[in-house]
């Protein structure tokens, strides 16, 4: 099948994307969850709700309805403050010091694993 | 127990000692619980919401199921799971008349399934340490189930107790409305006061007020149901009696 | 680099889009149409099977149709999440739904009149649409892509359900196989009509092939779907309504009849069986729950006003 929307003959293919709304839209929440112990929080979506605890109820049903988490955290998306590389250069300059990665450095192979 | 009882309506009132009873009687009230609930799929306000009602349609379903099968085999007389909740008619039906009220509009969802939380958190652990092992196994399970619906029934009745003056007023009407069905929860049981303890302080952070009418209508235990019982089972049964006896 | 150049390489390596990149209007605004439209679908087809929760035949198959119920109501919620990270915003979208400047698959609009219609959609509908979702997988927006690896993870478990509720109607009594039969021909042409219009009517597939948001075309797909189902059918022992249906062993493929064009443009622009109906059910929920949400809104404001006083 496809998602894409069919445009009937004589139908404008523009269609609307936005409208004013009246009331007040409830937050958007990002989710993260440790899908076991071991291992580190990983975003795996969002969700809206009113409040944190709310947040977190709809999170666990949203998200680990198939048992996928031991721990879940949520965040307003709205205090996610990004870094993103196309907009700051020192942080690709940052990537360029070879030196801090391991593969960096060559070790005899006599010496074993390393 | 003979199933699709041509038995003159009004069978004589179970006895609540016997193990069978006891385990159809919280059979019922899952089963009427869940099926409500799986009315309201794709009518919450919310697409957030329709999730946890599934799932807590879905939890109820699964307790049901568990005590219909453990009825069954305590009974002796090979009846399935389907059989105990699709060939008994509603005079045979012994859940509590909280359960098969209609969902109403979300406030009474909330309330009724508030009121019935707290209670089914009294009964669960009370059961968890019941000497049948099976049955305390299947309460142990279910209590866990039921700290998350308690957890979501009270977070929302506080939210809509606490909200606008709408919510309020519609939070304040359906606990008004449902509490003449709560005396009932407590025949045959000690849970009344920590019940009461518990609802008592979600009504107050609610800033709702226990409703102070003393009527009380009882008898869902022995039977003598609503009138919405029998549509909602009506439905729920509706393919089995058409269709008796067949695998789906 | 010129954006556009830096954008159309990132995409032709095989990499993806992520919603802070430039991107150009039109992918943007395609993106949103499809997103919107996909997550609209399975809102929408929560009703459908929603229908049959309260009579479903046997515990077992209850318990199956909710949890499938609920994931449809968690896809449509992925997906909105996946179009909010283009700009816009759910309620905006469920909005425009609600005054019918949206569409959702037309598959949704014809009604479930029989249990076996429960697993005619499990088997067809959801077969179709994992057809197309495998491939979207694939496709160049991060959030998008990321969206369909859960829901196709998810949407297996659909197909197989409703595949296997119809071996146990076909392997029950004739009356209920015959149930399979009248949902297999009520349920096959609109299952074809599921992906889109023919090639060469199509609009946009040009573009959404270079821009990797649509990898295969809609009559590939719909063959390969032909293919996949109809020995599944020969299994079942249902026929399906199709007197053109052979196989071609020149092409290697399934030659099939021709789609009632007439049918899918007056189902797509609103006259199918039950447009209204879905519209108008999906309408009162959102007007119903208004004073909820509202509810919510303001005891959170309240609270947050406690905390910090």
């Amino acid at each position: 099948m496809t998602y894409e929307v069919p445009v009937a003959p004589g139908e404008s293919a523009d269609i609307e994307e936005t409208i004013q709304l009246d009331g007040e839209v409830w937050p958007m929440w990002e989710v993260f969850v440790r899908a076991r112990r071991g291992i580190s929080h990983v975003h795996i979506g969002s969700l809206h709700a009113p409040d944190a605890e709310t947040a977190l109820e709809n999170a666990r049903d949203v998200y680990t309805r198939r048992g996928e988490g031991v721990s879940v955290w949520v965040v307003p998306s709205d205090q996610v403050h990004a870094f993103e590389p196309d907009a700051a250069e020192e942080y690709v300059e940052a990537n360029e010091k070879v030196y801090r990665l391991a593969t960096a450095y060559d070790i005899p192979e006599e010496v074993g694993q390393m | 127990m003979t199933l699709v009882s041509r038995a003159p309506q009004g069978t004589p009132p179970p006895d609540p000692g016997d193990k069978f009873t006891m385990l159809l009687a919280h059979a019922d009230d899952n089963m009427v619980l869940s099926q409500r609930l799986g009315e309201l799929i794709s009518n919450a306000p919310e697409l957030e919401i329709d999730i946890a009602v599934g799932n807590i349609s879905l939890d109820h379903l699964g307790v049901a199921r568990a005590l219909y099968t453990y009825a069954g085999e305590v009974e002796g007389e090979g009846h399935s799971e389907d059989q105990l909740a699709m060939f008994r008619n509603e005079r045979d039906f012994t859940n509590l008349l909280l359960v098969e009220q209609p969902n109403g509009d979300f406030a009474h969802t909330i309330v009724r399934q508030f009121l019935f939380d707290a209670y089914q958190a009294e009964l669960w652990s009370d059961l968890a340490h019941s000497d049948d092992e099976q049955l305390a196994g299947m309460a142990a399970r279910a209590a866990k189930e039921n700290a998350y619906h308690l957890r979501f029934s009270a977070g929302w009745l506080v939210r809509l107790g606490d909200g606008t003056y709408e919510s309020h007023h519609r939070a304040q009407l359906a606990l008004d409305e449902l509490w003449q069905y709560t005396a009932e929860l407590f025949e045959g049981n000690e849970y009344r006061e920590a019940w009461e303890s518990a609802v008592g302080s979600t009504l107050s952070e609610a800033t709702l007020d226990v409703p102070d009418d003393p009527y009380q209508r009882t008898g869902g235990r022995s039977g003598f149901h609503t009138e919405h019982l029998g549509l909602l089972l009506a439905e729920m049964q509706w393919m089995q009696r058409s269709y008796p006896g067949l695998e789906w | 680099m010129a954006n556009e150049e830096r954008f159309q390489q990132i995409v032709d390596a095989e990499e993806k889009i992520e919603p802070t990149d430039w991107m150009p209007e039109g992918y943007r605004k395609t993106l949103i149409r499809q997103i919107a439209q996909h997550a609209h679908s399975e809102v929408i087809g929560m009703q459908p099977e929603g229908n049959w929760i309260t009579r479903a035949p046997s515990l077992h198959r209850k318990a199956i149709l909710i949890a499938k119920v609920q994931d449809e109501a968690g896809h449509g919620l992925y997906l909105y999440s996946a179009a909010e990270t283009l700009g816009v915003n759910r309620d905006e979208l469920q909005e425009l739904l609600h005054q019918g400047k949206h569409k959702y698959s037309s598959i949704f609009n014809y009604p479930t009149l029989n249990w076996a219609d429960i697993g005619a959609i499990g088997w067809l509908v959801d077969g179709a649409a994992i057809t197309n979702q495998v491939m979207l997988t694939r496709c160049s927006y991060g959030p998008y892509s990321r969206a369909m690896v859960r829901i196709c993870k998810e949407e297996s478990f659909h197909q197989r359900q409703g595949y296997e509720l119809l071996i146990r109607l076909c392997q029950g009594t004739p009356e209920q196989k015959a149930m399979a039969q009248d949902a297999l021909n009520r349920w096959w042409w609109p299952s074809l009509m599921m992906f889109g219009p023919h090639d060469s009517d199509s609009t946009h597939t040009e573009q959404s092939m270079a821009w990797k948001i649509k990898r295969v075309s809609n009559d590939d797909l719909r063959q390969q779907f032909v293919d996949m189902t109809v020995p599944q059918a020969n299994y079942l022992g249902i026929s399906i309504p199709d007197p053109d249906l052979r196989w071609n062993a020149d092409r290697g493929h399934y030659d099939f009849g021709d789609i009632d064009w007439d049918e899918f443009w007056r189902v797509v622009k609103g006259n199918g069986p039950m447009n209204r109906e879905r519209v108008a059910h999906k309408v009162k929920a959102w007007e119903d729950g208004a004073w909820v949400r509202e509810a919510a809104t303001a005891y959170a404001s309240k609270k947050r006003a406690r905390t910090a006083a």
